[in-house]
């Protein structure tokens, strides 16, 4: 693995640790300075687990004030901070390094007020996405952006990526359900931006740092849009005999003026993995799968499936299955969103995410095909089919040097294609460290320079996660050309 | 003053470059339907974007459209409909409030202003819907930010910076947004004569319902009887009215279910598809709020502060509201003095939560007074700072947004 990811560390800040340490432990209430070497290594890596790094010490604040501290002396000795959440991050976006303090929000994670009337919620943003679901789902309510780490991720990690999920197709990502955050700046000073109310006035300083990837201050409150759930919601699975036909038929139910809340498509190898683990009568012998889903009554979800059916019937499906008890459903959601667990169990992969235009899919499928086998390597491929979302599993034995290795140059050779038939090369999970060099692929080094250069405007010594979303390389240049 | 409305990118950007190089400010338009908006413009060149206009991209099952930004939104909404679809956050046309004529605004205007119409409540507002840009900075550099596809979290949100910037960090030359197919039916709830407090407690109760309320408005007696719509303007009473939009097949079913959940509140009239049609466009064509000069503002709250800001403003001065986004956003008229109001209206609305922009009122008022909410000073510096990246010499809309901006 690629271990150089990382710049060569402040070996001055480093050799400070034990006081750095002290100082700290000073800043925030007992126990929430972790300094010693096998308490650090919890926080080693993230969801990206082929890079780790030891950090200099991890502080766990429990309010505001504590984050402010923090900052506000790591800025006073120029000591580099990574945020981080709950550390599901699939790119590295919470990877640290060595001369850096890690400042978790985890302990920071109360429901600090729900307002249904305003349809809003106001939590720590240390809370886990779908414990903010869970505080409103008494009252009916839901918070949408929906991750498959949403057991496990946090808001501010969703806040700093930006995070979407099988449910955006029709409510939109974490940018389009938060209303307002509070976040502590580079230099300890703390800002309220948004609120309970609707849109900006002056800039879209929210829009802005909502997958600004830790990079403009760490967010420790958030209000959020909760909405009230349907009645109800059921899935249907539609097999097909070749990817081309499943693409084919996603346009049509588009076309037709039906948005469904989700459809999720698998390929064959997909399939055949989340079968295995979750059991929910997958059609093994199709060679894509979809999962539709829509909501509303049960009769308005009777009528839409049944237009569905009627839209797809051109297409020969192989199978095709409506869901006919919520513990079906259930089961039929378990093996998409268990699919990154399921794969796991039988090999290492990398999940890639471009977005892609829908129309491309069948091309882009093939020419994904043939990288991984150019590379000898195997790939399943699962994609949010109403948004163009593709998530690549390109398969290999962490153990083998040389596999990663082609495992890492076959995924960037899949992202350069996203972006070659006009996607991009992160839909979901952020560029991090592990996009970072394959930015040049997406944007001019001016469009890179005007993005590190609002960068400089919030972290004028970057200092908040630096290493991360932009090489690595003429950084420095470009910081001191914007400074005089 | 002069107006340059260049023919290509690459004149636009020459312009832009020559203007940077002489420090010399330029007043950015679409159309310029909505250049009275904002501190007026001290500058010798408007520079149009209007002769940058067409369709570059459509395609209706990835529900995604592009055109370059002097696009008139009427060709927009007219192959949209061509299609069965539409700009799901329903942009208003400020034109005629402000003197000018209607449906003549740009697509570009539409990012640039970053206003949405009563859907916006469920379908998110223009922000929400902005996929792409393309765009000159204040130095005259080209750049792209976001792209085609619906989900891209690919470097920094460059779309959402300039949406909503009114010209004064870059200039658009063209957008790439997202489409949603029109609703096949349209039903609405109409109850009449209630006071605010009530009306926007029955709009946010429907808005807490499943039945995906897609507008929620209440207007003040004054405003409803501006209406073109005969049969409601002569009702002589505030309407207070609550949208539904779905499949023919879904319709009856929600709207008999959302007047169970309103009965409490009063006698609920209903909108047939055709006479909801009719109101909810006079509403995007904002007809209630033309006709007139007085001052007037547009208050963010949030949507239960909306009436209690109304009623703080009531104890200054005369006025008259309208509510939408079930309260969230209110229309205020008020009498015209020297200030407008804004020392008084900025006072509520800073205990309440939000912020206001005064849309409509004299140059020599606008000049003299912050006409979109002044910034708490932290987030001024990093305002000007941004200001700074994509417009360093500070020609592009001088002093339009803030004073010292």
């Amino acid at each position: 693995m690629s271990m150089n990811v990382l710049p060569p560390p402040d070996r001055a800040i480093v050799a400070r640790r034990d006081s750095i340490a002290r100082d700290l432990a000073r800043l925030v209430a007992s126990g929430g300075v972790i300094a010693d070497e096998d308490g650090r290594r919890a926080f080693e890596t993230d969801g990206l687990t082929a890079y780790r790094c030891m950090p200099l010490a991890v502080v766990l604040p429990r309010t505001t004030e504590e984050v402010s501290r923090v900052l506000k002396y790591a800025h006073a000795n120029g000591i580099t901070v990574i945020p981080r959440g709950a550390g599901t991050s699939l790119c590295g976006g919470a990877l640290p390094a060595e001369d850096a303090i890690v400042v978790g929000v985890s302990r920071m994670n109360r429901v600090l007020d729900i307002d249904l009337e305003n349809r809003t919620a106001r939590v720590e943003t240390g809370i886990t996405n779908l414990g903010i679901s869970g505080a409103v789902q008494p009252h009916g309510f839901f918070y949408a952006p929906d991750p498959s780490s949403q057991l496990a991720c946090t808001l501010a990690g969703n806040i700093a990526m930006n995070s979407g999920g099988a449910h955006c197709l029709k409510y939109g990502v974490t940018t389009n359900n938060v209303l307002g955050v509070k976040m502590v700046l580079v230099d300890g000073r703390v800002v309220e931006i948004g609120g309970a109310h609707l849109d900006a006035s002056g800039y879209d300083l929210l829009g802005l740092i909502v997958g600004s990837e830790g990079q403009f201050g760490i967010v420790t409150e958030a209000t959020v849009r909760i909405l009230r759930a349907a009645e109800a919601a059921r899935p249907m699975l539609l097999g097909f005999e070749s990817s081309e036909i499943a693409g084919r038929c996603v346009s049509a139910i588009i076309a037709s003026g039906i948005i469904p809340v989700a459809i999720e498509f698998m390929d064959k190898p997909a399939i055949h993995v989340c079968e295995a683990f979750a059991k929910a009568g997958y059609p093994l012998d199709a060679e894509a799968l979809l999962i539709v889903e829509v909501e509303g009554s049960e009769e308005e979800i009777s009528t839409l499936l049944g237009r569905i059916v009627d839209i797809a019937k051109p297409f020969r499906p192989m199978a095709m299955r409506v869901s006919q008890s919520p513990e079906e459903s259930a089961a039929i959601w378990r093996g998409r969103k268990s699919a990154f667990g399921a794969l796991g169990r039988i090999s290492d992969y990398f999940c890639m995410d471009g977005t892609i235009p829908l129309g491309r899919l069948p091309e882009v499928l093939t020419r994904i095909g043939e990288i991984c086998a150019g590379h000898g390597l195997k790939v399943a491929n699962i994609f949010h089919a109403g948004d163009g979302n593709l998530h690549p599993l390109i398969l290999f034995n962490a153990n083998d040097p040389e596999q990663v290795h082609r495992a890492e140059e076959a995924g960037a050779d899949i992202l350069k294609l996203c972006v070659e038939v006009g996607g991009c090369l992160t839909g979901e999970h952020g560029v991090g460290v592990e996009k970072r060099d394959l930015m040049t692929s997406q944007f001019t080094s001016g469009e890179l320079a005007l993005q590190m250069r609002i960068k400089t405007v919030f972290d004028p010594q970057w200092l908040l996660n630096p290493h991360k979303v932009f090489p690595l390389e003429n950084r420095e240049i470009e910081h001191q050309a914007w400074e005089h | 003053m002069n107006n340059a409305r260049p023919g290509s990118e690459r004149e636009l950007q020459r312009l832009i470059m020559d203007a940077a190089r002489a420090e010399m400010p330029v007043e950015v338009i679409g159309s310029g339907t909505k250049r009275s908006v904002g501190r007026p413009v001290n500058s010798g060149l408007a520079i149009s974007t209007a002769s940058l206009s067409g369709v570059t991209l459509y395609e209706p099952t990835e529900l995604v459209m592009g055109a370059r930004a002097g696009t008139p939104l009427v060709d927009i909404e007219q192959r949209l409909a061509d299609k069965g679809q539409m700009l799901a956050f329903e942009p208003i046309d400020l034109g005629p409030v402000l003197g000018a004529p209607a449906n003549s605004g740009t697509i570009g205007a539409v990012f640039a202003t970053n206003f949405s119409g009563s859907r916006r409540v469920i379908a998110g507002g223009a922000r929400d819907h902005l996929l792409g840009i393309e765009a000159i900075t204040g130095a005259g550099q080209t750049f792209r930010g976001g792209g085609r596809v619906m989900k891209n979290v690919t470097g920094y949100d460059l779309c959402r910076a300039v949406c909503g910037s009114w010209g004064t960090l870059a200039v658009m030359t063209g957008v790439t947004f997202k489409v949603l197919p029109r609703p096949e039916r349209t039903g609405t709830l109409v109850i009449l004569g209630l006071d605010d407090r009530s009306g926007v407690e029955a709009l946010c109760a429907a808005l807490g319902t499943p039945f995906e309320v897609s507008g929620a408005v209440h207007l003040q007696a004054p405003f409803a009887a501006r209406l073109r719509h005969a049969g409601l303007a002569a009702t002589q009473n505030a309407i207070t009215a609550v949208r539904i939009e779905n499949f023919a097949s879904s319709l009856r079913y929600r709207l008999d279910r959302l007047k169970d959940a309103l009965r409490a509140f009063g006698e609920i009239h209903e909108l047939d598809d055709a006479n909801a049609l009719d109101f909810w466009g006079e509403l995007r064509q904002l007809s209630p709020l033309q006709g007139s000069t007085a001052p007037l503002w547009r208050l963010s709250t949030a949507p239960r502060s909306g009436p209690a800001v109304v009623a703080a403003i009531t104890r200054y001065m005369e006025c008259r509201a309208w509510y939408d986004w079930s309260g969230g956003l209110v229309w205020v008229e008020v009498l015209d003095t020297a200030d407008a109001g804004a020392a008084d209206i900025r006072r509520v609305i800073a205990h309440h939560g939000g912020h206001a922009t005064l849309i409509r009122a004299a140059p020599a008022v606008r000049a003299s007074i912050d006409v979109f909410q002044p910034l708490e000073p932290d987030l001024a510096a990093i305002t000007r700072g941004i200001k700074a990246v994509f417009d360093p010499k500070d020609i592009l809309n001088r002093g339009r947004l803030l004073a010292d901006l």
